[in-house]
Order: structure tokens, then C-alpha cells, then sequence
């Protein structure tokens, strides 16, 4: 006789969890991202009502001689500068997602791997030598370029070297960060007074002097370079089978490789040449969108921006009201809560892929 | 089930064809001046010691690499002249060892294989679940991918490479991780894209498997083609003691009527320090000492 095991003895495998409706989660975040943004633009030394807030947004360029105050706080420093945390924010976590991809390594973050500290040394090269070929577009173009170049280094440093994995990644890295910071530091050295004060919030990162001009500029780029990354979801899946499998199933893993360089080169640098480096939001991020909605970069990317936006939103909020009426550069408060979260990241040691 | 098969098949042209191809790798001729075709509608086994050269034979019909001398074609075309695209859409490869960096889930996996080929989104989900069911991983479908045995990771890549829906497939040692049914379930899969029209190319370590369920056999020996046709004419005892350096028996197959290879101790071999001499007269008590 057969004996006839009940099934839930049998079956020793985990239960299986399909992947839960993405659409809650976009309108979740784009909710949240609205309300914080209105919220980001009430709060602050000068408090606004939803009522001032509503009457500004209504009427943007007649003003009510009475709400004069309330007018310019909201169109010419609220507003813009949440704007500017959202972009950044998005942009940040963007880049973050893509070359987590294209490393094929979790750890990867434009902070952690030296893309930052690229464009942040291309920036600061701007400043030193008074370069001003393009107007408001030179310092972004400084840092584009800078980044651009960097990134490609670190990825043929980290492909030439992959034995090493994750801990080979990082020490790229950390060579990379100490020698975009040498020279950094060299051209310091050089700055004038001015220019040095300019310089420090690079060191931090901070959305102080935001205005429309720099919104502007930063707007088209996030844009675009986050609508050509969302293009290259397919591509960036099959990445994570490695190259060569990448390859076999259609990826032009050259062209997309290049690509993926010059896109999260371009969001970094619009990131850093506005605010400063602002570490570890594309490291947390995509890792906690990757926890709800799994790898698959489709909707990584977007949703990634989407809560990117938000973390930088709130986290500018507290950087303006933990300690008024001082500000805390806003740098200083991602690394607080990013630092701890990479250390975890690196214990767990699970998120690292398979190799066989 | 080695009847020869008829050449009627509609398509003239060789699936694949390689001319006079050599490769050095490393200072190492590792080919030497290969002539091979693969016929459409057929299993072609590449079979051969280590190091003879298979997997890099594979790889240059692949279009992995490029041979220094000769040419490979794909479905009458050469290699360089197609594009990373055009290739995904003529050939799908199975590589011995998998790699996968997050956790995708099974079904996503699987999923891949058609995701850059230009085919009609409509049966995406047909042809997903067929493949899962093929290469019998249904059950797994929404299990982290990352979190699989060896042998369930080789079958969501046989069903990946499935989903492909190329009329080429390159598959390296497939059955290596596998158990006895999926070795032959996936072998048969293999014959049986064959015989709708597919030209299947497979690189297997055993000669058993090889001679059941390929077609046709290639055996290479230091980088060249040492021998080829049917399993009868190339597995041959003495040529296969030469080659692998190795005494070989060929015995027939009870109930496929194919050849059977049974290694053999070599005439006055037994005493070379392998099992100890004095139980060497009985070679089952030497291997299991009770």
C-alpha cells in the first residue's frame, strides 16, 4: 500500500510569493511625493497655511499686497528648493539603481565607487580655474565629463580585476574616492577666499542656494537621462546573468555598457553640481524597492525616482528644521542613515549573486 | 533510436558551418583547422576528452570568439556580419556554469530569453509556461532564482535558452548537474526540437548519453575532428581507448539497440597503484573493501 503523505508535509519548499501589483506602489509614492512636497513647502522659519500656500499657487504672478511675504517664500525659496530635492533625489537613486546594474554588485552607489567624488572633482575644477565657457552649463558639463571619465575607469578597473567581487568593487572605490579627493584637495589649496567658500559645500552637500535657474537646468537632464535609463530595463535584467549570457540572449553588451556610463554619469554629475555629494540614497533606495518589488529594473528604475525624491524631500525638511535656524547640510544626514544601512548591507552578504 | 534520419528537410543551407577554423588561446593551438556542418532537423553531439577542444567549438559557433584562421556561418550567413541581435534571433546558447546577480524569480529568469527578440508579445506567457513545463520547473516558477540547487538552476537555463525560440541551440554539458530523468528528459526536449526542425548542437561528457539520444557525433581529440557520423560508425572501442587513453568496451544497448560504452581494465594496468594489489584480482572487492 502507498502511504499518501498530507501535503503540506511533503512540500518542504518555501512558500512561493508572486510579486505583488506595482501600481499601488507607484501611486503610493507619487502621493506621498505631492504631499511632501506641499508639506516642504509650509514648513520652515517662516511657516506657511495651506490657505497662503493655495492663494500663491493659484495666483503665481499676481500678487495680494498683504500676502507678499508668504508669495515670495513660497515661488522664490520653497518651492524650488523642494523641487530640487525631489530632482536630485530621483536622480541619485537613478544612478544608483543603474550601476548596481551594470556592476552586477548591490554595494555599487555613485558615493561608494568614486562616481561622485569624479564629478564633484570636475566641478570644483570649474570653480578653481574660473571656467566659464557655457554660462550656467559649465559647472554641470564640468562634472559630466569628470564623472563620465571616472566611471568608465572604475569599470575597467573593476571588470579587468573581477575576481575580487563585492570587496574588489569597494577597494576601487576607495582608491578612486582618495584620488579625485587628492586632487580636490590640491585645487583647494589654490582657491582663492571666495572660491573657498564656494568649495565647502561640495564637502557636505547642501540645497541652500537653489533658484529657478538651477531647477531649470537640472530638469530637462533628470528627464531625459532617466527616460533613456527606463529604455534600457530589458537590457539591464539580462545583464545579471553576466555578460556572456547577456550576449547570447541579444544584449549589446558594449553599446549598453557605454550607455549606462554616460546616462548615470550625467545623473550624478547633475546631482553633485547642484547640491554637493549627497551619499548612500542610490544605495538604500533601490535596495528597498528591490525588498517589495523585486530586480527587475522595468519598475526599479522609476520607482526608484519616485522614492528617491521623497527620501531627499524629507530628509531636506529635517536638515531646515532639526536645529533652527541653522541648517544641517542635508550630506550629513543621508550618511546617518546610510552608513549604518551599508554596514548591514555588507553583513548580510546574501544580496551579493550567485556565481557557479 | 538511431535510424538514420532522411535529409529531406526543407532548409538547404547547414545551420552551422564551420571552415577550416583555428584558434590559439594563450600560446595553445586549442583548434586545429575544423571543417564541421550541422544540419537542420538534426542532434549533433560533440564528444572528446578534456581539453579537445569542445567547448571552444561550441563557443566559436556561438560567436563568442572569433577563429584566427577559417570562418563559422549561421543559417548561410557569416558571423561578423551579423548583429548581437540577429545572432539572439538565430541562436540560443546554454553555458556550463550560470550566473545570476539579484534575485529574480524563476519565471523572470525564463522570461529573458525572449525579452530582446523580436516576437509577438501575445505569446510571451504560452511560451513562457511551455518552457517551464519542459524543463520541469513549473513548480518553481516563483522561487528566487538565486536560491536554487545546481540542477534546478541548469533546468530554468534549458528553459530559458527554450524561451529563446531560435532554430539553433548550442547546449555545453547540460546534463552535467542533472539527475538520471533529466538528463534524459532533457535530451529527449533536444531531440524533439530536432525533429520539428531545429538544428541542436550539444557538448556531453557521457558517451551514453551522447549515443542514445544525438543523431550524429563529432569527436574531437587535441583540436580536431578525429571522427564523425553516427554513433556506430565513431564510437568505436578502439579508436575510443586511443583517444581518451582508456580501455573501452562497446557493448549494445538492450532495449535502444544503441552503443553502450563500458570502460575496462587495461591488460596488466590493475596493479598501478589504484586499489591495492593483493585485491586486485577482484576488482568489486577492491572498490568496495567490506
Amino acid at each position: 500500500m502507498r502511504l499518501t503523505l498530507p501535503r503540506y508535509l511533503t512540500n518542504t519548499e518555501r512558500p512561493h510569493r508572486r510579486r505583488p501589483a506595482a501600481m499601488p506602489l507607484y501611486c503610493g509614492l507619487a502621493g506621498a511625493v505631492v504631499l511632501t512636497l506641499a508639506g516642504a513647502a509650509m514648513t520652515g522659519q517662516v511657516p506657511l497655511t495651506l490657505g497662503q500656500m493655495l492663494a500663491a499657487v493659484a495666483m503665481p504672478f499676481d500678487v495680494d499686497d498683504g500676502q507678499r511675504l508668504a508669495h515670495v517664500v513660497f515661488w522664490e525659496l520653497r518651492l524650488p528648493r523642494a523641487l530640487m530635492a525631489l530632482l536630485v533625489g530621483a536622480a541619485l537613486a537613478m544612478s544608483g539603481a543603474a550601476l548596481q546594474g551594470l556592476f552586477g554588485n548591490p554595494l555599487a552607489d555613485p558615493g561608494i565607487v568614486g562616481v561622485s567624488s569624479g564629478a564633484s572633482l570636475g566641478a570644483v575644477t570649474v570653480i578653481v580655474l574660473q571656467l566659464d565657457a557655457l554660462g550656467p552649463w559649465t559647472l554641470p558639463l564640468g562634472a559630466f565629463v569628470s564623472a563620465a571619465a571616472t566611471t568608465a575607469l572604475i569599470y575597467a578597473l573593476a571588470m579587468r580585476t573581477r575576481q575580487g567581487g563585492n570587496a574588489n568593487l569597494l577597494l576601487i572605490g576607495i582608491a578612486i574616492n582618495a584620488i579625485a579627493g587628492a586632487i580636490t584637495g590640491y585645487l583647494t589649496y589654490l582657491a582663492s577666499t571666495e572660491q573657498l567658500e564656494s568649495l565647502l559645500f561640495w564637502s557636505m552637500g547642501s540645497l541652500g542656494n537653489i533658484d529657478w535657474r538651477a531647477v531649470g537646468v537640472i530638469t530637462p537632464i533628470v528627464v531625459f537621462a532617466g527616460w533613456l535609463l527606463r529604455r534600457q530595463a530589458a537590457p539591464l535584467d539580462l545583464l545579471a546573468l553576466g555578460e556572456r549570457q547577456a550576449r547570447h540572449a541579444g544584449v549589446d553588451v558594449t553599446h549598453l555598457r557605454r550607455r549606462l556610463v554616460v546616462l548615470t554619469a550625467l545623473l550624478t554629475a547633475a546631482a553633485v553640481s547642484f547640491t554637493g555629494t549627497i551619499g548612500f540614497v542610490g544605495l538604500v533606495i533601490p535596495h528597498l524597492i528591490r525588498l517589495l518589488m523585486g530586480p527587475s529594473h522595468r519598475h526599479l528604475l522609476p520607482l526608484s525616482a519616485l522614492a528617491g525624491g521623497l527620501l531627499l524631500m524629507l530628509a531636506d525638511i529635517g536638515a531646515r528644521s532639526l536645529d533652527p535656524p541653522s541648517e544641517i547640510p542635508i550630506g550629513i544626514l543621508t550618511a546617518t542613515l546610510g552608513g549604518p544601512f551599508f554596514l548591514w548591507l555588507i553583513a548580510r552578504g546574501r544580496s551579493m549573486g550567485r556565481h557557479t | 533510436m538511431t535510424s538514420p534520419h532522411d535529409e529531406t528537410h526543407a532548409n538547404p543551407e547547414p545551420a552551422i558551418a564551420v571552415v577550416m577554423a583555428s584558434l590559439s588561446l594563450g600560446g595553445r593551438r586549442v583548434l586545429n583547422a575544423i571543417d564541421l556542418e550541422c544540419a537542420y532537423g538534426h542532434v549533433t553531439a560533440l564528444i572528446g576528452p578534456n581539453g579537445a577542444g569542445k567547448s571552444t567549438l561550441l563557443s566559436l559557433a556561438a560567436g563568442d570568439v572569433r577563429p584566427d584562421t577559417g570562418h563559422v556561418s549561421l543559417a548561410g550567413r557569416r558571423l561578423e556580419d551579423l548583429s548581437v541581435a540577429e545572432l539572439a534571433a538565430h541562436r540560443a546558447v546554454m553555458p556550463q556554469d550560470s550566473v545570476l546577480r539579484f534575485a529574480y524569480q524563476v519565471e523572470e529568469v525564463v522570461r529573458m530569453g525572449r525579452a530582446l527578440r523580436d516576437l509577438p508579445p501575445a505569446r510571451d506567457d504560452t511560451v513562457v509556461t511551455e518552457s517551464l513545463r519542459t524543463a520541469e520547473i513549473e513548480h518553481l516558477a516563483s522561487r528566487d532564482a538565486m536560491t536554487l540547487s545546481g540542477g534546478e538552476q541548469a533546468r530554468t537555463t534549458f528553459a530559458r535558452v527554450l524561451a529563446q525560440e531560435t532554430s539553433i541551440l548550442l547546449l555545453d554539458e547540460p546534463t552535467a548537474a542533472l539527475d538520471l530523468r533529466h538528463q534524459e528528459r532533457l535530451l529527449r526536449s533536444a531531440r524533439a526540437l530536432a525533429r520539428a526542425g531545429s538544428c541542436v548542437v550539444v557538448v556531453l561528457h557521457d558517451l551514453n548519453l551522447a549515443a542514445a539520444h544525438a543523431d550524429r557525433l563529432v569527436l574531437l581529440a587535441d583540436g580536431g575532428v578525429e571522427a564523425q557520423g553516427t554513433p556506430w560508425q565513431v564510437l568505436d572501442a578502439g579508436r575510443l581507448t586511443r583517444v581518451y587513453r582508456q580501455p573501452v568496451s562497446v557493448l549494445t544497448h538492450p532495449r535502444r539497440h544503441c552503443p553502450v560504452i563500458v570502460t575496462c581494465d587495461a591488460e596488466g594496468d590493475d596493479a598501478e597503484g589504484l586499489a591495492p594489489s593483493h585485491e586486485a584480482d577482484n576488482p568489486m572487492e577492491a572498490s568496495f573493501p567490506s
